[in-house]
């Protein structure tokens, strides 16, 4: 009964997949993009950014650009914590 | 890590400091061109992996001054929350220092975007040089030999 529970999900799993990819997008004709159309008609003339990627980086999503570095400063903690000198005498 | 060969040693005395201005000219240069804090501040550190690797580290603890080290990193993250948390009276990462592509000045026409691109250089390159440091040291601890004879082990 089990067996028959998973080769059931498994088959029906497949599926979903294999439709998944027959829907998908070819490669290199992405769907709506009202997103992509807004950022590269307005890094250059209203931010002054050549480079998009750093005006998406640093001023569109600069609140994830705060997460990474707050994740290097954990790492940093982290690391300074567990290669610490001294402690518990063996 | 013992230190390598003459021939390694005088390579580095030629290349690492370009390493650094390298690193320093994508930082300052990352809103107009590929590349930018992270990746710059990412070159930067790899002088300290380099005099590492080239010298053994001995000589670079000796040398190197980690209080430097926590400043940039400090220093960069503040700098980083403050440029963003300025554009509060609009909403939290707004571009108030934005210029038209043509003027002039000291601070570039794309505003914040270059500035926090310098302070995220420093960030990293602050935190990947200390956590070469720390993890060297840290490796040190567990050595069973003595560390006085440094030979290379390449000669």
């Amino acid at each position: 009964m089990k067996k028959m529970i998973f080769v059931v999900a498994a088959l029906l799993l497949g599926a979903m997949v294999v439709g998944a990819v027959d829907n998908a997008h070819p490669f290199g004709f992405p769907g709506k993009t009202p997103m992509d159309d807004f950022f590269l008609a307005d890094a250059l003339p209203n931010r002054s950014t050549e480079n998009i990627v750093t005006a998406i980086v640093f001023d569109y999503r600069g609140f994830d650009t705060i997460g990474e570095a707050a994740v290097l400063f954990t790492a940093l903690c982290a690391i300074s914590v567990l290669f610490r000198e001294g402690g518990r005498k063996r | 890590m013992n230190p390598l060969s003459v021939v390694v040693r005088t390579g580095c005395d030629l290349f690492a400091w370009f390493m650094v201005v390298f690193g320093v000219s994508v930082l300052v240069h990352g809103y107009m061109t590929p590349g930018g804090g992270f990746q710059g501040g990412a070159i930067i550190a790899t002088f300290t992996a380099f005099l590492l690797v080239a010298y053994g580290g001995r000589k670079l603890l000796g040398w190197a001054n980690e209080k430097i080290f926590d400043l940039f990193e400090e220093v960069g993250l503040l700098a980083f929350f403050f440029l963003a948390f300025m554009g509060f009276p609009v909403t939290f990462f707004y571009n108030y220092l934005v210029k038209p592509l043509a003027a002039g000045g000291v601070v570039p026409p794309a505003g914040t975007t270059a500035l926090m691109s310098i302070a995220v250089g420093l960030e990293v390159s602050g935190a990947l040089s200390m956590v070469i440091l720390t993890m060297y040291r840290g490796i040190r601890m567990f050595e069973t030999a003595p560390m006085e004879e440094e030979i290379g082990h390449d000669r």
